[in-house]
């Protein structure tokens, strides 16, 4: 298993969020976390890059293991962890900088890369990201005058930039419309060859289109986990099946 | 809109038209008065009989070199500070003590500075009187400004910069040094260069540590006393033993003043419209 966590729980302060989750994700295949607003899926993806230390008075117990190491080991580098699990955000947050300078960010943080290579692995993350036609002839030009899905886009190029190994996408297409959601979903498929994708939505046709694994989650709790498919057609628990009929949510 | 919308839209407007009205009549007032003086040799020479004659140089010499030594000393202190404050530190007794000290200090009168650089520059540090000391007051009295007008920048950032940054495997202080330092630079020089405007036109901190009444050449280091405007045009208007007869000139010497603060609060504005600009493209 890629990832795993093991009776997972946080806090916020002294209330609970996350209840004892146990849920594996296996090497590149995509997983889709669902469930009402407030469940906690944004908690559970911000365990895995451990970007809820940013929050004061969180507190995490329970084993998450990524590769079979504990991420939340005392003496684990979070600076490293990140570098290995990529994050895109609900809101596309391209910075304040040229385009090239957006993608070459996480790069230029390591040692020195020479500018040929650089070069090289930005035209590759764009590439992957599927932006590279669109921005080719503008690479110094600001991020901020893309549109809003060439800028989730380019935050994808930006988080690919760096290799990662998992790539976390919290609602990446909830401020999108249509025709640029339908072009990140596309991009997603592909990206599964390389990365292992953890993606919160939600939308349940887009968890069904584009995810191998589902897994429904309700006031902290992991309801129910299962191949997308099977998931949607046959779930096993009753409030599964009352969330995806559209029942409550 | 209706009648009594527009009365009201249009006394606002008379608010903001006495304004302007103020402005165009101050300097309007100051330029006309010190207009038979000007000239590009008032600039460039030193004065002469007695301050009725010749130029302003010294003055204008000191009062430039006095703010680049204010800035250079409150800029680092202010924004070093600022960045504690809003990037680390934890709220608490202690960031409550920093905050009730900046807020105190930006309530102290001018001349208690003056007062404390003695003690502190003139004297405690054995600078003497010199542009040293009065330009470290004036830093010490600009500070609070700066602190804030930095934090303010600061907090101005959105959060998804920082967290960005982070989630890319930059450590806090590259999120901040590569991303948010730079986001808050078009706010905070501005803040920090309006702030040098108010420094540049006050008297009473440079009175006691090193401003001097009259010298017939420019100061060789800044360990040596000085001219400065505000400080020549208020021997002008009040010491002189001619007051009448050297009017004009201290109203040349109020125009150079404001000629300098206008410079650089327009400064301010192309800083930040450029950097803005470079940002936004
Ligand atoms: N920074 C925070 N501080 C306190 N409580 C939080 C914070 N973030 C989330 N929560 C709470 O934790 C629960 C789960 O939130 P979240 O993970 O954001 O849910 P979801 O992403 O499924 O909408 C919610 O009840 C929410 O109010
Ligand atoms: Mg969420």
């Amino acid at each position: 298993m890629k990832i795993q966590s093991k009776k997972l729980e946080v806090w916020y302060g002294n209330k609970q969020a996350l209840h004892a989750v146990d849920l594996a994700m296996q090497e590149h295949t995509i997983t889709a976390l669902i469930g009402p607003s407030g469940c906690g899926k944004s908690t559970y993806l911000r365990c895995l890059n451990r970007m809820n230390d940013t929050i004061e008075g969180v507190v995490v117990k329970g084993g998450l293991l990524l590769d079979g190491y504990d991420v939340y080991e005392p003496g684990v580098d979070v600076v490293a962890l990140r570098r290995r699990v990529g994050m895109v955000f609900q809101k596309a947050n391209p910075f304040p900088k040229s385009i090239f300078d957006n993608v070459a960010f996480g790069l230029r943080l390591g040692p020195r890369i020479p500018k040929t290579e650089l070069d090289g692995r930005v035209e590759q993350a764009l590439t992957r990201a599927a932006l590279w036609e669109e921005v080719r002839d503008r690479l110094t030009g600001s991020a901020l005058g893309l549109s809003g899905g060439q800028q989730q886009r380019l935050c994808i190029a930006r988080a690919l930039a760096v290799e990662p190994e998992v790539l976390l996408m919290d609602e990446p297409t909830s401020a999108l419309d249509p025709i640029a959601t339908a072009k990140i979903e596309e991009l997603l498929h592909g990206l599964a060859d390389r990365y292992t994708i953890v993606i919160v939505t939600h939308n349940m046709q887009q968890a069904a289109r584009v995810s191998d694994q589902t897994a429904f989650f309700f006031m902290g709790q992991l309801i129910e986990v299962a191949p997308t498919d099977d998931l949607f057609t046959h779930p096993t628990v009753k409030k599964t099946e009352e969330y995806i009929t559209g029942r409550f949510g | 809109m209706n009648r009594n919308e527009r009365t009201g839209f249009g006394l606002l407007a008379i608010c903001a038209g006495f304004l302007v009205l103020l402005v165009v009549a101050l300097v309007g007032y100051v330029v006309s008065g010190g207009w038979s003086v000007l000239s590009f040799g008032f600039l460039t020479e030193v004065p002469r009989n007695g301050m009725r004659e010749g130029g302003i140089w010294p003055p204008i010499f000191g009062t430039i070199v006095l703010m680049l030594i204010t800035a250079v000393s409150a800029t680092p202190l202010g924004v070093g500070c600022a960045i504690y404050l809003v990037e680390y530190a934890r709220e608490g007794w202690l960031v409550r003590l920093i905050r009730l000290s900046i807020r105190n200090l930006s309530g102290v009168p001018s001349v208690v500075y003056g007062l404390f650089g003695v003690g502190l520059f003139v004297n405690g540090l054995g600078f003497g009187p010199s542009l040293l000391a009065s330009g470290l007051t004036l830093g010490l009295l600009t500070l609070p400004w700066t602190i804030t007008a930095s934090e303010e920048a600061l907090r101005r950032v959105p959060r998804s910069y920082r967290d960005g940054a982070l989630a890319l495997g930059a450590t806090p202080w590259e999120a901040i040094s590569k991303n948010v330092i730079p986001a808050a630079l078009p706010g905070m020089l501005t803040g920090i260069i309006l702030g040098l405007a108010r420094a540049a036109g006050e008297t009473a901190p440079i009175l006691f540590t090193g401003v001097t009444f009259s010298r017939p050449d420019i100061p060789h280091s800044v360990f040596d006393t000085y001219m400065a405007l505000p400080y020549h045009l208020y021997i002008l208007s009040t010491q002189h033993q001619d007051i009448v007869t050297v009017r004009p000139v201290a109203f040349a010497t109020a125009t150079v003043l404001l000629g300098i603060v206008l410079v650089i609060n327009g400064t301010a504005a192309v800083v930040r419209s450029r950097l803005r600009a470079a940002q936004v493209g």
